[in-house]
């Protein structure tokens, strides 16, 4: 893809200290940028998903999309005994085909990142959701406390919630002022910082045009990932939305020369699913993307079927339930 | 002005819906003299796969219905069968090449034999399950749970009663089902599944696909989530029975093994078509505790 980015991050991210400077400059900015074609976004989005991806290119896709999963649970009832199951899982999510790649990363709440790392060491990452997931509804100090807890803890990355009231009201600064605080609070002693995921809850964003505008905010603010949804909110993450959200990573890249992550979380459960969208990183985005380093999904269930779906190619035969952990 | 002839869409039936088939084709159906008829969909492996995920989803909720209401929902199948006599008899005349008399005859019996299953739903566990007498100070119950998944490869002569001969049996006791109709006869089938649709059978219990049973058992046989299968519509084929049954001994599925020549299915049936797809539980409980 040709590409006119500047070489030096440092100085293309300099270039717009001036939209971030205060809340006017940062709403005009925000606001002047151009709205999503709604009716485009999701026919482009339905067109990319008749792709007919077949036998080689299939097990490709089926392996990749493997190594891109976000192992996640995230419910009240998870006990340690639960967790660490499924950290074994991320490490040999096929335990009887040794060829079958692990998972990117395990994705718990903060409490549980020791529980994680026990088991999977540093073979496969850690990602806790962090800033009073998944409503975002606390004071900042205690999002802070609650980040710097899980980074102590050994989390590699950290999944935050952005503050949806505040955006909805029009309180940019705000937003924007948050991520840059938890970003700091991802520092480590050694000077090297947790991978920062920015959850937009689009559900909750109404409108394109809003994502469009947030993926814009939190790449700005020093965002590493942009995430759709916490899986908390229904609808969560759909083809249209990442859609809008691949285009925004494409088009600050070639503003600023710097790369930024995509994960879309909950709702994507079949291995079909997952290749449709692994296309439409391949088509808006570039292949680029296409590693576990910037893109990502986030998940539970579809790991099983993609595992169901890899068995049949090996073995000829449909595979079924039975034969894969329950979680 | 004449009227245009409404014609059929003969479709498939899977998950309670009847969708076309995935691959998009059909095929032509002839009458028994060699007439054109209708097309119907020719199933594809991959309409295997989705009746099997149909399946697989129904069998909670029915294996877990009382027997009591099993029998119900198959005694109001035979119900609404009688409601579409007439048609169930054309469909049977036109693919068998009986005479209306024979077709009128092949219509009783596979209402009767449903009701006769019907009548059994509730009384299986009583017959083929036991209290054993054992020398400890415990209480010993056996009793029958279904299988699960059943993949039936429907005969290919008799395209009716050979069809609710070889269906009732398995969802009575809780099983699920996967049919694939008769290859050259799957029209009386086709209105069989519009009869289930509309008598409180839970959508995904029964899928029946009009098909090639040479070309999807393969398919069904291999298939890891299916426990057990019925091969009496490769009757008379004894080479393919074989690979069927070597391909269903990788998940240890139950095998009905397929006859050498179509049964004939006007005589009671017994027991054994039931007990072909059941698993016996056995508990031992303390006594006086």
């Amino acid at each position: 893809m040709p590409t006119t980015a500047p070489t030096d991050p440092a100085a293309g991210l300099a270039s717009y200290s001036e939209v971030t400077k205060d809340e006017r400059a940062l709403r005009r900015f925000l606001h002047g940028l151009p709205g999503v074609d709604q009716v485009g976004a999701e026919a482009r989005a339905a067109a990319l998903g008749t792709r007919s991806i077949k036998t080689t290119a299939k097990e490709w896709a089926l392996d990749l999309a493997i190594r891109m999963v976000d192992l996640t649970t995230l419910e009240g009832q998870d006990t340690p005994g639960k967790v660490r199951a499924l950290a074994a899982k991320a490490l040999r999510p096929d335990p009887s085909d040794p060829s079958c790649p692990s998972v990117a990363a395990v994705c718990v709440y903060g409490d549980m990142v020791a529980e994680v790392k026990s088991v999977v060491g540093d073979a496969v990452n850690v990602a806790a959701v962090a800033t009073a997931f998944p409503s975002g509804r606390a004071a900042l100090d205690i999002k802070l406390a609650d980040t710097r807890d899980a980074v102590e803890a050994g989390a590699d990355e950290i999944d935050m919630v952005i503050d949806r009231g505040a955006f909805l009201a029009g309180r940019y600064q705000q937003v924007f002022d948050e991520i840059v605080a938890v970003k700091e609070a991802c520092q480590r002693p050694d000077g090297s910082h947790a991978h920062l995921k920015v959850i937009f809850e689009t559900g909750e964003l109404q409108t394109y045009d809003n994502v469009r505008r947030v993926s814009w905010l939190a790449m700005l603010a020093g965002a590493d990932f942009i995430k759709t949804s916490t899986g908390k909110v229904q609808p969560a993450a759909t083809l249209p939305v990442t859609l809008v959200m691949l285009e925004a990573v494409r088009d600050f890249r070639e503003a600023t020369g710097v790369q930024i992550g995509v994960k879309p979380a909950g709702g994507i459960r079949t291995a079909k699913d997952a290749i449709k969208y692994l296309v439409m990183v391949n088509e808006v985005a570039g292949d680029d993307w296409l590693t576990p380093d910037w893109f990502r999904f986030g998940a539970s269930t579809l790991l099983n079927d993609l595992l169901m779906q890899r068995t049949k190619l090996t073995t000829g035969r449909y595979s079924g339930p039975d034969y894969f952990t329950l979680d | 002005m004449a009227r245009l002839d409404v014609r059929k869409t003969y479709k498939l039936y899977i998950g309670g819906a009847f969708p076309r088939s995935e691959s998009g084709h059909s095929y032509e159906v002839a009458d028994a003299a060699g007439r054109f008829v209708a097309n119907a969909s020719l199933a594809s492996r991959k309409d295997v796969r989705d009746a099997v995920v149909a399946a697989r989803k129904a069998f909670g909720g029915w294996s877990g219905r009382t027997a009591y209401n099993r029998g119900q929902i198959l005694y109001r199948i035979a119900e609404v069968m009688e409601d579409r006599r007439p048609q169930f008899e054309d469909a049977v005349r036109q693919s068998e090449g009986l005479g209306a008399a024979a077709a009128r005859g092949q219509v009783d019996a596979a209402v009767d034999r449903l009701v006769w299953y019907a009548g059994w739903a509730d009384k299986l566990a009583q017959v083929v399950g036991n209290a054993n007498p054992v020398a400890g100070p415990f209480f010993n119950h056996t009793a029958p749970e279904p299988t699960g998944v059943v993949g039936a490869l429907a005969p290919q002569e008799s395209s009716l009663l050979g069809l609710v001969s070889t269906l009732a049996p398995v969802v009575v006791s809780g099983n699920v089902a996967v049919v694939v109709s008769s290859y050259g006869r799957p029209l009386p089938a086709v209105t069989f599944a519009e009869v289930l649709a509309t008598s409180d059978v839970p959508g995904g219990v029964v899928n029946i696909l009009t098909g090639d049973a040479t070309v999807l058992g393969p398919w069904l046989a291999g298939h890891m989530d299916v426990n057990a299968i019925d091969l009496v519509g490769v009757a008379g084929h004894p080479d393919l029975a074989g690979e069927l049954e070597v391909a269903a001994a990788d998940n240890l599925k139950r095998v009905r093994r397929a006859p050498a020549a179509e049964p004939d299915w006007s005589i009671e049936p017994g027991l054994e078509p039931m007990t072909a797809f059941l698993e016996h539980k056995t508990v031992w409980h303390p006594v006086g505790v």
